[in-house]
């Protein structure tokens, strides 16, 4: 049988496998989108053109693409998500209608990205090409809007996991002290369980925001791919992630591959952080608490 | 005044928490309306057929979504657990701090992201499509779920059972195989149900990896289908019996998810090892 | 008739820089129950968990001065096997929740992959479960999880497995301190009867419980040997006014 010492040594290589893999994902996009990065340095960033014939490429439709998306997703998920929180634990907690709840969003987490697609295309399209009709603009259905419609039904889930968690953590004596001064339960929610549990809140609607960049296939279904730089949420445009899942594979050109890497790379970099930050705050918490 | 912004608070939040479920019910309702009328025997037994005729079915999708969860499994699960059991041993020192972290990190990877860097390390060395490479790419999406469990179940299991394991004379490393890993097992396996629904609905990272195939193949050489990429590129065909076929498609994939997620909630907990 | 079987000399033990206890010196021995008393954070648990060198286990643990089992310093010896010949039973009741009521008491051979016959095996669970009085409550119910056992039953099953390995001497740290007393009396009777075949070295804090069961009793106050001897005397004329106070109750 191995000693104690050889098994700490076999299962310490564990450490250098995590390293070894985050590292080289690291380096496998950072090198891969050198190319690009030294042809067109930091005014990548800001140029609006995107043209693969003539070798013109500008990140910045899809940079602001995917703001937008991720932006509108998550203002129409927040009065949503934040409800659902309270709902479960707050007015019904530990109550029947509260377990539904608490099942139907964990449904909604399991659903893949493509059914909701699959459905935005069929069903939610068609309702913004009406909107599209009246304000008398072109009637593509697919649209910026559209994409995150659907986003935000997909990035309920997130939000609210944790959001119910924290609010669950609100310590009880606190509240009563609020309703014995004769606060009602909606002032008790504003002055107590918000302040208290708003950092995790917060940390919510990042990780929300943070699946909401990375999203590719619903997106790419409905948001119509278009390379054009573009403001208004009613018009197609494209993100980062559904511009690698359309031209990645038609790319022929080296330095195209390499740009479309360096894409990858910047959405990978703007999730991490996204998500470091979501997480620091949720240890935190938890620690604290 | 006072109450009556009470009451309005709280009808606001019963009536968005109501509507945020109905997308839920709608997709649902949809996909069970639509898929029903696809399936039948053929639709699972026989292979696509050209958008004009009628008939065919996803047997191809089926066979490579199999083919790809068999061969993640076979690289995830011993990794994962290997991984989870590091995480757990060295949960006290910075390097467990830290690779706990860097773990966190790989779940949040974006799926695309994953599907470039496997293109990279493996399409691009083989200068073709393949299952293999699939399996590799959702294998980054299992892994983390995998060590994330392992670790949490481990967490749970009191230490008074290993010490007296210990206390019988057993070596440290034989308390972790005999008594650790077995009281762990279950969470383990929920854990691996949950994430075999995860990434059987994964499409992105197959995109430039598994890429789909029309044909029924069992080379994890060659490129494969799989349901999801099926469904998503049947959605995006102009042919309207293809639409169809992919609500089919939906709710079989749905339905599959449905199952694993299911066993892993109640049936497993049939099984659980009480402390 | 009395021999020694365990020797403490100038034993010292703790956590980096905290010293839990100081300079013990200490012969247990054969045959009998010793006790070993003293208010909560005296390091009573300590002492014994240095006896079968599980202490050494926490990282910042550290140890200084000797312990003799049979003459021989046991930090000289494989704590594995020492283990096996000086076995242990915990406070909470814990048979492997993965095992059997069968498998728990073949547990030490089964986690150190001891292969047995079958009717080795039988011989071993039968003779071991009538020791410790539960084979007749068992003995329909072998297929079943250990955890599935009453509080008491799965304590007396915890002291099958460590007496299955036949050990010579069985440390106990306050085997009964979350059982009901029922349960309790079951367990202090079966002390008195395993006595014949192994040492007992007991950690309690129920003076009422060392005082029926304890042939010695050691008085552990803050870290220190208060006082040792015949738990008749101890009980009856303590030396030291420590000892006395801490039986009145003074402290607890």
């Amino acid at each position: 049988m191995i000693s104690e010492k050889i098994y700490k040594r076999i299962i310490a290589t564990g450490g250098v496998l995590i390293v070894g893999l985050l590292l080289s994902i690291f380096f496998t996009l950072f090198i891969n989108s050198m190319p690009s990065i030294k042809k067109f340095g930091f005014k990548f960033l800001i140029n609006k053109t995107w043209d693969p014939v003539f070798g013109n490429f500008g990140a910045l439709p899809f940079v602001l693409g995917t703001l937008l998306t991720s932006v509108v997703s998550l203002i129409i998920s927040i009065p949503f998500s934040l409800s659902l929180s309270l709902f479960i634990s707050e007015y019904y907690r530990d109550r029947f209608f509260s377990k539904i709840f608490e099942i139907f969003v964990e449904i909604l987490a399991v659903i893949p990205s493509v059914i909701f697609g699959l459905w935005a295309l069929f069903y939610l399209a068609p309702i913004v090409r009406n909107i599209q009709i009246k304000l008398s603009l072109p009637p593509t259905g697919v649209s910026i809007l559209t994409a995150s419609l659907v986003l935000s039904i997909m990035i309920i889930p997130y939000a609210t996991s944790v959001g119910k968690e924290v609010i669950k953590l609100v310590p009880y004596d606190l509240k009563e002290a609020g309703f014995s001064f004769g606060a009602t339960h909606y002032e008790v929610i504003r002055k107590v369980v918000f302040p208290y549990a708003k950092s995790g809140i917060f940390a919510g609607f990042l990780l929300s925001f943070g699946r909401a960049i990375g999203e590719t296939m619903a997106v790419t279904m409905v948001i119509g791919n278009s390379n054009f730089l573009t403001f208004n949420i009613f018009h197609p445009a494209n993100t980062i992630s559904s511009l690698i899942a359309n031209e990645f594979l038609e790319a022929v050109e080296n330095i195209h591959i390499s740009v479309l890497i360096e894409l990858a790379f910047i959405l990978f970099i703007i999730t991490l952080i996204v998500n470091f930050i979501a997480n620091f705050i949720i240890k935190k918490m938890r620690v604290s608490l | 005044m006072k109450v009556l912004k009470d009451r309005i608070f709280k009808l606001f939040v019963i009536f968005c928490s109501l509507t945020s479920i109905l997308p839920l019910l709608f997709i649902f309702f949809t996909i069970f309306k639509k898929g029903i009328t696809s399936i039948n025997l053929e639709f699972f037994i026989s292979l696509p057929k050209p958008p004009g005729e009628i008939g065919g079915g996803i047997l191809n999708a089926i066979v490579g979504t199999m083919l790809l969860l068999f061969f993640s499994s076979l690289i995830s699960i011993p990794l994962g657990i290997f991984l989870g059991i590091f995480l757990y041993e060295f949960r006290y020192e910075k390097i467990g701090w830290f690779c706990n972290i860097l773990i966190d990190v790989l779940q949040g990877i974006p799926s695309i992201v994953i599907g470039i860097v496997i293109y990279l390390w493996i399409v691009k060395k083989m200068e073709h499509f393949s299952a293999i490479s699939g399996a590799f790419a959702l294998s980054l999406i299992f892994l983390p779920i995998i060590i994330k469990t392992t670790k949490e179940t481990f967490e749970m299991i009191p230490f008074s059972l290993i010490e007296s394991s210990l206390a019988l004379g057993a070596t440290y490393p034989r308390s972790v195989i005999k008594v650790l890993l077995p009281c762990a097992i279950n969470g383990i396996l929920s854990g691996i149900l949950v994430g075999f629904g995860r990434i059987a609905g994964e499409t992105a990272p197959l995109l430039f990896t598994a890429f789909g195939n029309p044909f029924l193949n069992f080379n994890i050489l060659k490129p494969v289908s799989s349901l999801p990429h099926l469904i998503f590129t049947y959605t995006m065909s102009p042919y309207e019996n293809w639409h169809r076929k992919a609500w089919g498609c939906s709710l079989v994939l749905i339905l599959f998810i449905f199952i694993l997620n299911f066993i892993s909630k109640f049936r497993l907990k049939r099984w659980k090892v009480k402390f | 008739m009395e021999s020694e079987i365990l020797k403490i000399e100038n034993f010292s033990a703790g956590y980096s820089g905290l010293t839990v206890i100081k300079d013990i010196n200490l012969s247990i021995l054969k045959n009998k129950i010793t006790a070993i008393m003293g208010p909560s954070g005296c390091g009573k648990t300590t002492l014994i968990r240095c006896i079968n060198r599980m202490h050494e286990l926490n990282r910042e643990a550290f140890h200084k001065g000797n312990i003799y089992l049979d003459g021989e310093d046991i930090f000289e010896m494989n704590p594995v096997l020492l283990r096996r010949r000086i076995g242990m039973v915990f406070q909470k009741p814990n048979p492997f929740p993965h095992l059997t009521v069968y498998d728990n008491v073949l547990a030490g051979y089964i986690i150190n992959g001891i292969k047995l016959k079958r009717e080795e095996k039988d011989k071993i669970v039968e003779e071991t479960l009538k020791k410790v009085v539960l084979w007749e409550e068992v003995k329909n119910k072998l297929h079943l999880k250990g955890t599935q056992l009453s509080g008491g039953q799965q304590q007396r099953l915890c002291i099958a497995r460590v007496l299955a390995l036949n050990p010579e001497i069985i440390l106990f740290d306050e085997p009964t301190s979350s059982l009901d007393p029922k349960s309790t009396v079951e367990i202090e009777n079966l002390l008195e009867q395993l006595k014949d075949t192994v040492t007992i070295i007991i950690v309690t804090h129920n003076i009422s419980q060392a005082s029926r069961i304890a042939d010695y009793v050691a008085f552990l106050y803050l870290g220190e040997l208060v006082e040792y001897g015949k738990s008749e005397k101890i009980f009856t004329t303590p030396e030291n006014p420590k000892t006395e106070e801490y039986l009145s109750g003074k402290f607890g």
